[in-house]
């Protein structure tokens, strides 16, 4: 038996690349031994993706992407389909899920400077893959067709006619129609399912191919492929990724897995964070509801675009508060990467930035009141002011030796 | 330490966000505490919908024979008691009123049951059934509390008898005195504080049972998934001690 698997082996391997990939990809390429609970999250996107494809393909061959039907033929998943209420939850939820995970996947970038060189590209890369995801998801949350579906659709589109002179016609163009139509249903499912998907599998694939290409960072920022080599030929703090990081990203699936489905079974609506009350109500274009917002993971963006009182300004601030993330790893100027040797005025300006991070989240769910503009004002205000005095201070900011091993 | 800083923000901002929400829509709602695994309230739920609700109410997304499957009533009980007008015990709750018609009659189609619990919520839907009160200006003579000039008549008034709004002055505290609406039955007076409380307490009980089956007919799989939830957890909770177990292991060598 085992000499048939070798004889196999041999016979593929001359033919494709697969011990060799195998062992560049995961028995041989090396990560620092001190990986911590940040680290997880990196295995648990690529986890939510691979679940989202598997149940969206579920939906797609039991949904209609027809106005008529679309709303319909979600409630005949949710009650005839075989476990298509699971499905459905599963994708569903699973959508803030792969938001909690990329989201904890870039705040560790955050703390660990992972942007830094030599893997500002790689950084650039997970962005666009940041941006595919917004676009996927918003894509995909016009398809249950209820009023928040509807509605969330005809607003963010809308921010397209805030650009002059062309700003009317190419939301037109978006839409295929004056309004939120069939026709915006049918093109968006079009994307949903397929470009998208497409786009970020590639992106995906890049991302790892230039991770695995500049080596990862780790919770002390040293580059270990700069260390001395041990007797097995490893750096002194590397270890193969696999068996030891397979092993142990597979506990944290565990873990992730017990919170998610936790709430798949017990509370799907997670109290209207995760499926709105409002998208019960089927879209209905004669009917605005009083108050739209977008799903949790948006409202920060959601609340900058409203902190500005001129729509254009609004939509340029939006978009930069997103296309200043790219510029990072030329920002921080800091002579070391991890927030372990940083000083008191990084450590504080990254507080400020989650404070107000989470902050405009939370004003973005509201319906605007003077003193919540005036708060999103303030908080979108600290938000670009952690960006564009990044080159300042963290070049004032007081910061430790870094040692030449790793420390845990 | 920071990414508990972290946490609790979040947690701190949900629970902010829940009671201003709470606060911010109309009048407060009861809580109706439904409980969606206790059948004999969802039997007697299912028959007030088709008795009083499905007039005019259709329920498209649920099939009576659903129903009958998960409220442990066989198709030849569901046809009896359930079935009015629909041949086929795989059919959807349809009803036979034209939208059209009914657009015309009531100013708007009595929209589709099948979801309005998860729309509308249960306590909402509780307190509504709970909130119609006299108001002769209103083309049924009916006005609701919480749903203001509704088009909707008092479906279930038979059981209730009639409503009205009373005003009250309160005194506060510190002697401010407030002026209040309440709903009261009408001729109240007349009746032994002992009956009264007898009829409101078998109308609040009718009105749970009903918005416990709708709260079943906006979401039939809950009961599956309470079901199978816990094997899913006890799988995942074994899974993860073995997972940690082989961790373990494999990194007894390092460091």
């Amino acid at each position: 038996m085992n000499k048939l698997l070798t004889v196999s082996l041999e016979w593929m391997d001359a033919r494709f690349p697969v011990s060799k990939w195998w062992n560049e990809h995961l028995a041989e390429y090396m990560a620092p031994k001190n990986f911590n609970f940040w680290y997880y999250f990196g295995s648990l996107a690529i986890l939510m993706l691979v679940l989202q494809i598997v149940t969206g393909i579920f939906l797609a061959a039991n949904y209609k992407p027809d106005a008529t039907q679309a709303f319909t033929s979600v409630e005949y998943i949710m009650r005839d389909v075989e476990y298509g209420w699971l499905i459905r939850y599963l994708h569903a939820i699973g959508a803030s899920f792969f938001f909690i995970a990329v989201y904890l996947h870039m705040f560790r970038a955050l703390l660990y400077g992972s942007y830094r060189k030599p893997r500002e590209l790689l950084w650039i890369i997970g962005m666009f893959i940041y941006l595919a995801l917004m676009a996927e998801s918003f894509l995909g949350y016009l398809l249950p067709w209820g009023q928040m579906s509807y509605w969330g659709a005809q607003v963010i589109i809308s921010l397209f006619s805030a650009i002059p002179y062309i700003g009317e016609d190419l939301a037109v163009w978006v839409r295929g129609d004056y309004v939120v139509s069939d026709v915006t249903l049918n093109r968006f499912f079009a994307y949903h399912v397929v470009s998208m998907p497409l786009i970020l599998a590639g992106l995906v694939f890049v991302h790892i191919i230039a991770l695995h290409h500049v080596g990862s960072n780790n919770p002390d920022g040293i580059e270990i492929k700069k260390q001395a080599k041990n007797a097995k030929g490893w750096p002194l703090d590397g270890i193969p990724f696999h068996p030891y990081y397979t092993v142990k990203d597979i506990v944290g699936v565990a873990v992730f897995l017990i919170i998610f489905l936790g709430i798949v079974f017990y509370m799907p609506e997670m109290g209207g964070y995760f499926l709105e009350k409002n998208n019960f109500f089927p879209a209905d274009p004669m009917t605005t509801p009083q108050h739209i917002e977008p799903l949790w993971y948006f409202t920060p963006f959601y609340a900058i675009l409203r902190a500005v009182p001129d729509k254009l300004l609004g939509v340029v601030a939006m978009g930069l508060s997103i296309v200043v993330l790219f510029f990072l790893p030329w920002l921080d100027r800091s002579p070391v990467k991890s927030i372990r040797y940083k000083g008191i005025i990084f450590k504080f300006a990254l507080f400020l930035f989650v404070v107000s991070f989470i902050g405009l989240g939370y004003l973005g769910m509201q319906a605007p009141t003077p003193t919540y503009t005036l708060l999103s004002q303030i908080l979108s205000l600290i938000y670009f002011a952690f960006f564009l005095l990044m080159p300042f201070y963290s070049v004032w900011d007081k910061t430790k030796p870094v040692p030449e091993r790793l420390t845990d | 330490m920071k990414q508990l800083r972290y946490f609790a923000t979040v947690l701190i901002l949900m629970a902010l966000h829940t009671s201003a929400q709470a606060a911010g829509a109309g009048p407060a709602l009861q809580t109706a505490n439904t409980d969606v695994s206790n059948r004999a309230a969802l039997q007697e739920g299912a028959k007030l919908f088709v008795n009083y609700c499905m007039g005019c109410h259709s329920a498209n997304y649920l099939r009576f024979q659903r129903v009958g499957q998960d409220l442990g009533m066989t198709d030849d009980e569901v046809a009896q008691y359930l079935m009015y007008t629909t041949e086929k015990i795989g059919e959807g709750m349809t009803i036979a009123m034209d939208r059209n018609d009914s657009k015309r009659w009531f100013g708007v189609t009595p929209p589709d049951l099948s979801v309005i619990a998860r729309a509308r919520g249960v306590d909402w839907l509780y307190t509504y059934m709970l909130s119609f009160y006299t108001d002769p200006a209103r083309p049924w003579g009916v006005n609701n509390l919480v749903f203001k000039d509704v088009g909707m008549p008092h479906a279930l008034w038979e059981l209730q008898g009639e409503q009205q709004l009373v005003h009250k002055s309160v005194t506060d505290d510190k002697g401010n005195i407030h002026e209040v609406a309440e709903l009261e039955l009408v001729g109240k007076d007349q009746m032994s504080p002992a009956d009264h409380q007898q009829k409101v307490a078998k109308y609040e009980q009718a009105v749970l049972n009903l918005v416990t089956f709708l709260e079943y007919m906006g979401e039939p799989a809950k009961l599956e998934r309470q079901r199978l939830g816990p094997w899913v957890l006890l799988f995942l909770f074994i899974f993860l001690i073995v997972a940690y177990l082989l961790k373990k292991e494999y990194w007894r060598d390092v460091h």
